[in-house]
């Protein structure tokens, strides 16, 4: 036998090629991230490493697969988490106020055979899933105010596209896990414009009514100040007006004539207090 | 990796022994010394049994058969070269399966033996099959078409930057503002084997997560908040946010942090709030002149009050005596710096010129009693 293959060479390489090609034909490695669609003659017969929730990773039957070779057949689906990124989307609000909104959903093939029975490919999928995705953004955002289209996950606007979307998704056999807005814009031009300006004119208001009370506190304090003063020469002072008046006149007498800035003329009557030792001479 | 040409060398001889269209040629065991198979008819050939065309007759056309020759002359150099057409004999046939079984040995060891740095984690798959998590060190799998490993970075933190200083990336706050904002996401690998076989695109993935996580933790706070005092808390928020979107797609992601870069109002309008914080100051600087004042004043009320209340505890003990001594030295004090001029009664030429004044004195002289009225008035 083996003497007859040495002789024939070429029979031998045929017959082990052919051998080779039953093998990997036979034997299948399933990677953990993907999901097979057995195919036996065109019908699909069975999945390879379906995705369960339940099972950690490693129990979902990843590995060697068995096939009959030449008439089964693997379409390889995609096991992991993927993405449907939309285009930008313009939505109108309640009020008639517009916003660009650009979002994402992602999901997982949970159903290979009808996802293979209805898309082929996970990026046919993708495509059938984008304009539906696009179109609920706008329906339910469109339902609400221009306010409370700025954070829609408080409304619980994204879960409602998220179970819309899931819906459609089940067709496919693919399960919507979540759906978010990644930007959410006003549209340049005039509603960025007067966004800009309705800010620039509220930060004036504010520059105005800071610095005004600013001022108002300074008056307050100035005020309260000369308020404290007062008070604190009326204790003191009042406790004899008349000595007051003449200790402050003294005063001022010293502050206005006794400066050297300016010579200054006095002319005295000789009946001045001052000079009334110096007329009398000395006598009462 | 050398060994290659060598078996396919071998194959060529293999087919070449007896379907050669070229003939006889030098096959597999008989080969000639190089250069020998040039003349083709005058070495001892063996003919292969089913060639169609024989043993080339010589007499074929010349460009034929040059060409042959040079073919034939490749072949048999190229065996020579690797030493395995059978003219080395059972010496270079062993030398042969000696290199072999050292690649096989090499092979064995680098695909069974692995050294997983401190900071990597060893992801094993069996034919596809996730089995188990290599730790730091050197461990031991099957060899390679049985088992695989991958190896994940777990420790090092990586870095996204979203935004920059050099473009904008504006986004709309709860309050209908609009803010630049450029932060970054700092994250690495939790589970290394659901970040391998989880996620279609991992990084895509956090750096969506991560925008639209922003996003909606700024439709969350004012402008002011956001620019301000509430940074700390909208990092925290969407940290707590991403990890927890992430956790749903089992991304064995953890995000270590995210760091606020810049949070600013959009060029457009920064004069605007420049002037605000222009403002700010104004006011302070308004409110710190009246506080000054206020200090001034009460320090200068008190020390007067104190003066004050000083003096007429004296006074009030002998109240005439003190009264005068004041006026009195007040007047000295007051009158030694002036020039004075005494007058008996309006008309009358001055007497008394205690030093020559050097002005005239007849303005002066208009009002004498408007300026002894008050020395008067206290002298009571």
């Amino acid at each position: 036998m083996i003497d007859t293959l040495m002789r024939r060479p070429i029979l031998t390489g045929f017959v082990l090629l052919a051998l080779l090609m039953t093998f990997f034909a036979s034997v299948k490695i399933v990677p953990e991230t993907r999901q097979g669609v057995v195919v036996r003659f065109g019908k699909p017969d069975r999945i390879l490493n379906r995705y369960q929730a339940s099972q950690p990773i490693g129990g979902t039957g990843a590995g060697l697969a068995l096939l009959i070779p030449f008439a089964d057949d693997v379409v390889w689906i995609d096991k992991r988490v993927r993405d449907v990124d939309m285009e930008r989307q313009q939505v109108l609000s309640t009020d008639q106020l517009r916003l660009e909104v650009d979002a994402f959903a992602r999901y997982r093939v949970v159903d290979p055979l009808r996802m293979y029975i209805r898309a082929r490919s996970e990026e046919r999928v993708g495509e059938a899933l984008r304009p539906i995705l696009g179109s609920e953004l706008r329906n339910e955002l469109g339902k609400r105010p221009f306010a409370d289209l700025l954070s829609p996950e408080r409304q619980g606007a994204m879960e409602n596209i998220r179970r819309n979307l899931d819906r459609i998704g089940r067709q496919y056999g693919v399960q919507i896990i979540d759906v978010r807005i990644k930007r959410a814009d006003l549209p340049s031009g005039t509603p960025l414009e007067s966004a800009y300006e309705r800010m620039r004119t509220a930060r004036e208001q504010e520059a105005r009514s800071i610095r005004a009370s600013g001022s108002r506190q300074a008056q307050v304090i100035r005020a309260e100040a000369d308020a404290q003063a007062a008070q604190t020469y009326a204790a003191s002072f009042g406790k004899d007006p008349s000595f007051y008046d003449f200790y402050r006149a003294m005063q001022a007498y010293d502050r206005t004539f006794g400066g050297k800035s300016r010579p200054t003329n006095v002319i005295l009557s000789p009946q001045n207090q001052f000079l009334r030792e110096f007329t009398q001479g000395g006598g009462r | 990796m050398s060994i290659f040409p060598g078996w396919a060398a071998r194959g060529r001889g293999l087919f070449a022994d007896n379907k050669g269209p070229w003939g006889p040629t030098s096959s597999g065991g008989t080969s000639p010394p190089p250069g020998g198979g040039r003349e083709e008819g005058s070495e001892p050939l063996r003919p292969g049994p089913s060639s169609p065309w024989g043993s080339p007759a010589p007499g074929r056309g010349p460009m034929s058969n040059a060409s042959i020759t040079s073919f034939d002359e490749f072949l048999t150099r190229s065996r020579a070269r690797f030493g395995n057409g059978g003219s080395g004999g059972p010496r270079a046939r062993s030398f042969l399966l000696w290199g072999a079984a050292a690649l096989l040995v090499l092979w064995f060891l680098l695909t069974t033996v692995h050294r997983i740095a401190p900071e990597e984690r060893g992801v094993v798959t069996q034919f596809g099959r996730y089995s188990r998590t290599l730790s730091p060190g050197i461990s031991l799998t099957l060899p390679s078409p049985l088992e695989r490993v991958q190896k994940v970075d777990v420790e090092n933190i990586r870095n996204i930057d979203l935004g920059s200083a050099a473009e904008e990336t504006l986004m709309l706050t709860g309050d209908q503002n609009i803010i630049d904002i450029a932060y970054s996401v700092r994250w690495n690998v939790r589970d290394p084997e659901l970040y391998l076989f989880e996620l279609q695109n991992p990084d895509d993935t956090i750096q969506q997560v991560a925008e639209s996580t922003m996003r909606a933790a700024l439709s969350g706070v004012t402008l002011n908040q956001a620019i301000g005092e509430g940074r700390g808390e909208i990092e925290a928020r969407v940290q707590d946010t991403m990890q927890r979107v992430l956790d749903t797609y089992r991304s064995g992601v953890r995000i270590q942090g995210v760091a606020i870069k810049q949070a600013d109002p959009p060029a457009a309008v920064n004069d605007a709030f420049k002037a605000v914080s222009a403002s700010q100051q104004a006011a302070q600087s308004d409110i710190n002149q009246a506080r000054a004042y206020a200090l001034q004043l009460a320090q200068l009320s008190q020390g007067e009050a104190t003066a004050f209340d000083k003096v007429y505890e004296q006074y009030r003990l002998a109240p005439e005596v003190t009264r005068r001594r004041m006026y009195y030295e007040t007047m000295e004090r007051v009158l030694q710096n002036v020039d004075k001029t005494i007058v008996e009664a309006p008309g009358v030429t001055p007497y008394l010129p205690l030093n020559q004044t050097p002005r005239p004195p007849a303005a002066a002289l208009q009002e004498p009693q408007a300026q002894v009225g008050q020395p008067q008035g206290a002298g009571r």
